[in-house]
């Protein structure tokens, strides 16, 4: 219970005490820990278990690069997996659990993995799980499913709320360390707008981990300062608790902003995240280094961290793993940790230096020239295992390790737009290229500027080039006195003495021996090292483990690290919530919905509905007493046949082509001919594609000489206009014509059957004359009803019956379906839905989507002989090629089941009615289907080869798959009313 | 990405639909002799650049216009933005 490890000062509110579990146990923290910080505190080194091998591990980082302490944060829907510990806001009732273990922890049973090691090694799965055959899918696969992942789900709903914003810049400065801040502090007192983000939780970087004075003041307190005048700044946005995940196009950045992670639950009316697109016409990457390891055998026990972990634990969190501490280190930086411990009363049992001019200190011993090559104490380390320089060994006791093998500039965001980093060798790292896209610019230890003070000129620098790119006034800004240390790095990456394995990629469980193991199996370009082994792919992306394998594989190959060259980080920086992405388009709002004028009143009838696109649509109204759909269908179709149905057809894509050009301009878009169509008649249209595939049918009506209605397919209203105003735009952009959707500005309802002509007297004025003689079939006008409301009155037909389509402005479309619905009860009129209007038109024959699915063409349509030769259209010279008007090509006939109890499922194909049932023989398929209440059996619409001179031949329908196979007779596609005398009464 | 709408300043790719080549706008001659040939280059060759790409994209969600971007497809750096109309013109399209 108490926190064993705690040390004094730190950064940390102690007045403020915290509770929180970890695998059920509770322990005491801190406001201002983070989860990894108050388990270190309290003694906990142990804090999960390796992928692969399932090794004991604890944290390696204090950062967002953490490898190894990934952690189950809160419970039932809340709980996510694989969170950093080193990230965690500790809060009072925090609930974490470690990971992947079979039984506890401290007990692991998978822990027997590691006894394997030589049978699991990189790439193991390439060679194994061949044999036998059959064990596959029944005993390796459900293995392999249940060892592979790290973490759980819970499997509920994600029950958090997130949002989307946009946020707009002058400059956007990734990172508020030493450069981050002197950056935006430069750019803002130009009076640029400046968003200045970072994903911890408190602004500062690396000034609240070191112990340097910055300008008299602590570098924490300096940090405080300046994020206090910046957050006083008007044209100054400061994000913290944001990670920028991604680099995008044009200046455009992705931003995830924690808002509620560190409650225990979300604010009232708050979002627990929010994704920013941050567009930025200037940005800084001020994004820090990271700390990179050297690898020796068994240097992945709990215990063993970075030392620059070592300091912010000590100095920010107040807080050693371990009351004795063993540094490793080939440059400089490590024993700046033996002395920050040594302040804090942590005692250095000994400082491995590998450099033979190691400087050497009073206050602990330094071996120079020295290794550490193994180490001991399988759930904590217990000791370090020396190599002198003169060869001989020495056991050190010790609690935790320390080691510094240098620091790799944190280039992640520069190489999301393609930015290949390029080798400094002076520090031993790569930098990111010195021209990035976007303009994009680096500063401090993230361009390899790795002192304080040079942090904060380059922070300086950078903004001042910024602000000229911007126009805006370069600011000579006072820099503050601070350190300014050369950097003294011997470059060393792994020890190469023993024979056990020494951990390169530690969330991965790659090991040196991996890398040797791809090397020797010809995997040797980095790219491909990295997908043999899996270095680099896990939720680090490798951040503290890249550059180690590169340097193995270098030496392996004999070439330079450049030389060998790296793979290419790529968004999100961190892992990201599928939530975030999802923002507010989640269930009913995934996206908009559309619903028609005449749904208020559908709904009120108790109709139910079908999602179209983003239209509801009224599928079918079922009656008090149905049970059934079939009931309510068979009603529907039969009650207006017999009298008169009236179905909403709104959704139907409505465009308004106006303009001296208008009938030539269809001419173009239609494969048959519109120039001659009169004026008050309407015509049957086909699109084609430019390749002859038909596209999209529908009407065209003449309401003027320049002013036509073109309707398109629900599916396809978009598309058709977008390709109208392409071939107007783009290929003929002199034709005097206007296009504009009119879909949602008119309501219009099909109004079918024998009745139909007697329920639209009903509505039509006095002088509108809708006999058969003064508005024939085909006939189109604009019209008055109701005493006066404009109109629009189409005599076409998709069921076969006697039937009109009538638009109303749309603000008047409830009212006018309820109109139709008073006028027509005398009728019995039967509200239809697309059920039964989708029954009626296979009655009728009519194409509709199945029959235009992409792959077919006029002549499959059996209208081969509208497609006119005396007039370019689009699609018309290619639709002519031979292979579309073969003599077997496929045409639309009817086909009806031989038994009529049998269904014809759409979808099956034909085939002869004897011989072998395969591909080769294959005749065609049926593509819509319905049960016909006035045939009394099913019927198919389809393609036949050859379909025109095969009328009355006995076929079988076949599904292989599922079984069906059903014997057929071929028809004429209209079954209902083949000679038209409905349509035209 | 940003698109620097001529008419209209920059807006975000995401108010557009992206159709391919520009080359789309030379559309072939009916009454050719070798009309069946050229169309179908037109329809199904296209060359494929690492590099900059003359293509069309129509601005759905604004003024429904379509434009010619010209791209660099190894950069998505935009270096010319022109209506189609414009382009079409150019090239002699007419009626």
């Amino acid at each position: 219970m108490t926190q064993v490890n705690r040390l004094s000062g730190g950064q940390i509110d102690r007045e403020k005490t915290l509770n929180f579990t970890f695998d059920g146990q509770t322990y005491l923290g801190h406001d201002g820990d983070t989860l990894a910080s108050a388990l270190l505190a309290n003694g906990v080194r142990l804090m999960g278990r390796s992928f692969k091998y399932h090794r004991p591990r604890g944290v390696l980082t204090a950062g967002s690069e953490e490898p190894n302490a990934l952690v189950e944060l809160r419970s039932g829907a809340y709980q996510e997996p694989n969170t950093r510990a080193t990230v965690a806001e500790l809060f009072d009732g925090l609930e974490a659990k470690s990971q992947n273990h079979l039984g506890s922890l401290k007990y692991d049973l998978l822990a027997i993995n590691d006894r394997f090691s030589n049978f699991l090694t990189a790439g193991f799965y390439y060679k194994t799980f061949m044999w036998p055959k059959a064990f596959w899918e029944k005993i390796y696969e459900p293995i392999i499913r249940r060892a592979a992942g790290l973490g759980s789900l819970s499997l509920l709903d994600d029950p958090d709320v997130y949002d989307k914003g946009f946020l707009h810049c002058d400059l956007l400065v990734v990172g508020s360390g030493p450069s981050g801040l002197m950056a935006a502090l430069t750019a803002a007192r130009s009076g640029g707008d400046v968003i200045i983000a970072d994903e911890d939780f408190v602004l500062g970087g690396r000034l609240n981990s070191e112990t340097f004075e910055v300008a008299t003041q602590s570098g924490s307190d300096w940090a405080t300062h300046a994020v206090a005048e910046l957050a006083s700044m008007p044209n100054v946005r400061v994000m913290a608790r944001t990670t920028i995940i991604g680099a995008f196009d044009h200046g455009i950045f992705g931003a995830v902003e924690r808002i509620s992670d560190h409650q225990a639950t979300p604010l009232d009316g708050k979002p627990r995240q929010i994704l920013w697109r941050i567009y930025s016409k200037q940005s800084i990457v001020a994004a820090g280094a990271h700390e990179r390891p050297i690898a020796f055998e068994n240097n992945d026990r709990p215990g063993i961290m970075l030392a620059s972990a070592m300091r912010s634990y000590a100095n920010r969190w107040a807080v050693t793993a371990d009351q004795t501490v063993v540094i490793f280190t080939n440059n400089t930086d490590g024993h700046r940790t033996a002395n920050d411990l040594t302040a804090k009363g942590v005692s250095i049992a000994a400082v491995v230096d590998t450099r033979a001019t190691a400087p050497t200190s009073d206050a602990f011993e330094v071996l120079a020239g020295a290794q550490i090559v193994d180490s001991k104490g399988r759930l904590g380390v217990t000791q370090a295992i020396v190599e002198l320089a003169d060869g001989s060994r020495r056991a050190i006791d010790c609690g935790a390790i320390g080691v510094s093998g240098g620091w790799n500039p944190n280039v992640h965001l520069t190489c999301h737009q393609r930015g290949r980093p390029t080798w400094r060798e002076n520090i031993a790292a790569f930098v990111p290229a010195s021209s990035l896209q976007n303009g994009m610019l680096v500063a401090g230890a993230a361009v390899g500027e790795f002192s304080t003070a040079s942090a904060f000129r380059s922070g300086a620098d950078q903004a001042n080039v910024a602000l000229q790119a911007l126009g805006l006034k370069p600011q000579s800004v006072e820099l503050p006195q601070t350190e300014d240390a050369p950097v003294s790095i011997t470059p060393f990456w792994y020890v190469k003495s023993g024979t056990g394995r020494a951990w390169i990629d530690q969330q991965n469980d790659v090991t040196v021996k991996d890398i040797k193991l791809s090397h020797q199996e010809g995997f040797i370009s980095v790219e491909h090292l990295k997908r043999y082994t899996t270095l680099g792919m896990a939720t680090d992306q490798g951040k503290t483990s890249n550059m180690g394998g590169l340097a193995v594989m270098a030496e392996m190959t004999g070439k330079t690290i450049p030389e060998t060259g790296t793979t290419i980080y790529r968004p999100p920086y961190t892992p990201t919530a599928i939530g975030v992405l999802a923002g507010r388009a989640r269930g009913m709002d995934f996206h908009p919905t559309r619903l028609t004028p005449s749904h208020k009143w559908a709904n009120e009838q108790g109709a139910v509905f079908v999602e179209v696109g983003n239209w509801m649509r009224a599928q079918w109204f079922p009656k008090a007493g149905e049970t059934h759909w079939r009931e309510s269908v068979d009603r529907e179709v039969l009650a207006t046949r017999s009298s008169v149905g009236v179905c909403d057809v709104t959704t139907l894509g409505k465009i308004d082509v106006q303009g001296a050009d208008a009938a030539d301009f269809l001419n173009k878009v239609y494969c048959n001919g519109f120039a001659k169509l009169a004026v008050g008649k309407t015509r049957y249209g086909l699109m084609l594609r430019e390749d002859g595939i038909a596209m999209d049918d529908g009407t065209a009506g003449r309401l003027a000489e320049d002013h036509f209605v073109v309707t398109t397919t629900t599916a396809n209203a978009l598309g058709v206009y977008r390709h109208m105003e392409f071939a107007h735009q783009c290929l003929f952009p002199d034709m005097d014509v206007q296009l504009i959707s009119t879909t949602e500005a008119w309501a219009q309802y099909a109004i079918a059957g024998p009745n139909s002509r007697n329920l639209l007297q009903k509505l039509v004025d006095d002088d509108v004359d809708i006999s058969n003689d003064a508005f024939p079939f085909m006939a189109c006008g604009k019209i008055t009803v109701c005493g006066g409301l404009r109109a629009r009155l189409f005599r076409i037909s998709f069921s076969g019956e006697l039937a009109y389509e009538i638009a109303v402005p749309a603000h008047y479309g409830d009212a006018m379906m309820r109109k139709i619905i008073e006028v027509g009860a005398e009728f019995d009129v039967v509200p239809y839905g697309t059920e039964a209007l989708g029954v009626m038109r296979i009655e009728k024959g009519h194409a509709a989507g199945n029959e235009l699915n992409g792959t077919t063409t006029a002549v499959n349509l059996g209208m081969g002989r509208m497609v006119s030769k005396k007039k370019d259209s689009i699609g018309s010279t290619l639709s002519e090629r031979p292979g579309l008007n073969t003599a077997d090509a496929l045409v639309q006939v009817g086909i009806k089941p031989v038994d009529p109890k049998d269904p014809v499922p759409a979808g099956a194909h034909l085939m002869n009615a004897d011989g072998p049932v395969d591909a080769a023989n294959d005749q065609g398929y049926a593509t819509s289907a319905c049960y016909s209440p006035n045939l009394g059996h099913h019927i198919a619409l389809g393609f036949l080869k050859d379909g025109a001179n095969r009328k009355g031949e006995r076929m079988r329908l076949v599904s292989p798959l599922t079984g069906i196979e059903t014997n057929v007779e071929i028809v004429s596609a209209h079954f209902v009313d083949p000679e038209g005398d409905r349509l035209r009464a | 990405m940003i698109i620097n709408h001529p008419l209209l300043g920059p807006r975000d790719a995401a108010e557009f639909t992206y159709l391919g080549d520009a080359k789309l706008i030379e559309r072939p001659d009916w009454t050719s002799k070798t009309a069946a040939s050229e169309f179908y280059e037109y329809q199904y060759l296209r060359d494929n650049p690492a590099g900059l790409h003359r293509e069309l994209w129509f601005h759905e969600a604004g003024d429904r216009s379509w434009l010619v971007v010209t791209r660099d497809t190894t950069t998505h750096e935009i270096t010319s933005v022109e209506l189609a109309r414009d382009v079409a013109r150019s090239k002699g399209r007419s009626k």
